[in-house]
């Protein structure tokens, strides 16, 4: 309801700024949520449009290694499968792109930051799909730690960030379970076929560790992050969780993880870990992993070659008023 | 057709452009000219409709079906409403107070405000 009478924040004043910001605070403070019409501060609109941004790439790039394998499943239930999987992928970057909408972002101009490389996804899409065991590995390590980093997420002071992630953690369930099972379909398998289940594991488990981002002492602007409740744990504290989740699950398995240092450590019953390759994550991060290219280019086609049948819907909508169907579809008549 | 009568403008689609199939000559559409949509869903019978999130979607009609395959791939409704996002009218959070504390000092609008005897049944 516009009430034009009722005095609003107005100007720039310092007076004014500071107001606003000691409401903002507060809200954080008490664990409200911040929603899209109230005021913030720059920096958290621009942290929140970068980090939701890059999680929406991330889910639209992630179709690809995986979406590489769909014609070649070796059933029509695991097609199937593997279909409604890289479905709810788009599905989780369409939430998100809506998510970063409500912050002022436009998502063609997101997707276009994508491609002309400008904004980020996430590290562990630049790795191929080389064999189908590969799609297994991808639902238990990978969806695992994803599932790792965003259940956090389901609090973060951003309203529509929160909810988005809300719908993603419960559908990542599915992305995780039905990678395990496919798993463990193999490990009853042949030899051949355990074997393949254990070269996927040996190329996807550092990548995956690499997934919770760098560590603790090298990653500046997380304090802040914390600080606005748009980070809810360090990277070291979920990687932590993830290694400790998922070692009695490889056991289960019967798959060992690459890491000769691997073991319990008796004082805090946590696993100990071996170092990560950092200068591989920087490596790959910053473009130079073994399918940067492939998998913007596919993106850069997608939008390109299918720019036709947003004209044509577009010029569909126009010739019929752009209003079609609107009697058909009032509330009132949708029972 | 000839080479001559398609465009790959935007991209490696080629569109045809010939006399026989008008085409609009402006830059390429975007989604970006596509209205912004807020979808309703209703989980079931009985319950009222509830904000999902938003789609982008060129008409009315591809947004319902663009809103079910977004929002309910897992049975999550029995109903959608799709309404643009530039036909909604929103209160503003800059007039909470004024917009609501009118209910907040009518304690007497509730039931508790009433001091009954713990004796009178059914009350």
């Amino acid at each position: 309801m516009s009430a034009p009478t009722l005095e609003r924040p107005g100007g720039d004043s310092p007076v004014d700024t500071a107001a606003l910001q000691e409401h903002f605070d507060a809200t954080i403070a008490a664990e409200h949520r911040i929603e899209p019409r109230d005021w913030m501060p720059e920096g958290y609109r621009k942290t929140l449009i970068r980090q939701i941004a890059q999680h929406a790439h991330s889910e639209i790039i992630g179709m690809q290694p995986e979406g590489d394998w769909l014609l070649a499943a070796p059933s029509l239930r695991r097609k199937a499968i593997l279909l409604a999987k890289v479905q709810d992928e788009a599905g989780h970057g369409m939430y998100l792109y809506s998510a970063a909408e409500t912050l002022g972002a436009d998502r063609a101009d997101l997707t276009d930051k994508l491609i002309e490389r400008k904004q980020k996804y996430s590290s562990i899409f630049n790795y191929p799909t080389l064999t189908y065991a590969d799609v297994g590995v991808i639902g238990w390590l990978v969806d695992g730690a994803a599932i790792c980093n965003q259940v956090p997420l389901c609090r973060s002071s951003y309203g529509p960030y929160a909810r988005a992630m809300i719908r993603i953690c419960k559908e990542e369930s599915f992305h995780q379970r039905q990678g395990y099972e496919l798993l463990m379909t193999m490990m009853r398998g042949t030899a051949e076929q355990r074997a393949m289940v254990q070269d996927a594991v040996d190329r996807w488990w550092w990548p995956s560790l690499m997934m919770f981002g760098p560590p603790d002492d090298d990653s500046p602007n997380s304090a802040q992050s914390m600080a606005w409740g748009i980070k809810r744990h360090s990277n070291d504290e979920l990687r932590q969780r993830y290694v400790d989740m998922s070692v009695p699950q490889a056991e289960f398995l019967g798959v060992t993880l690459p890491d000769p240092e691997l073991r319990v450590d008796p004082e805090t019953g946590h696993h100990r870990f071996g170092t990560i390759d950092w200068e591989e994550f920087k490596r790959v991060i910053s473009g130079q992993g073994p399918a940067n290219d492939e998998r913007i280019a596919r993106r850069r086609a997608a939008r390109d070659d299918n720019a036709w049948v947003i004209e044509a819907a577009t010029a569909y909508a126009r010739k019929h008023g752009g209003g079609r169907a609107t009697a058909e579809l009032a509330p009132e008549s949708a029972a | 057709m000839s080479s001559t009568d398609v465009t790959s403008e935007g991209g490696h689609g080629a569109v045809p452009t010939g006399p026989e199939v008008p085409v609009e000559t402006k830059p390429a559409a975007s989604r970006r000219d596509w209205p912004l949509y807020e979808v309703f869903v209703r989980g079931k019978r009985g319950i009222n409709h509830v904000h999902v999130g938003s789609l982008h979607a060129p008409d009315d009609e591809m947004a319902v079906h663009a809103a079910r395959d977004l929002y309910t791939r897992r049975n999550e409704g029995v109903s959608v409403w799709v309404v643009k996002a530039a036909h909604i009218t929103a209160s503003s959070p800059d007039e909470k107070d004024p917009m609501f504390a009118p209910s907040g000092d009518k304690v007497y609008r509730h039931p508790t405000f009433y001091e009954i005897p713990e004796d009178v049944p059914h009350m």
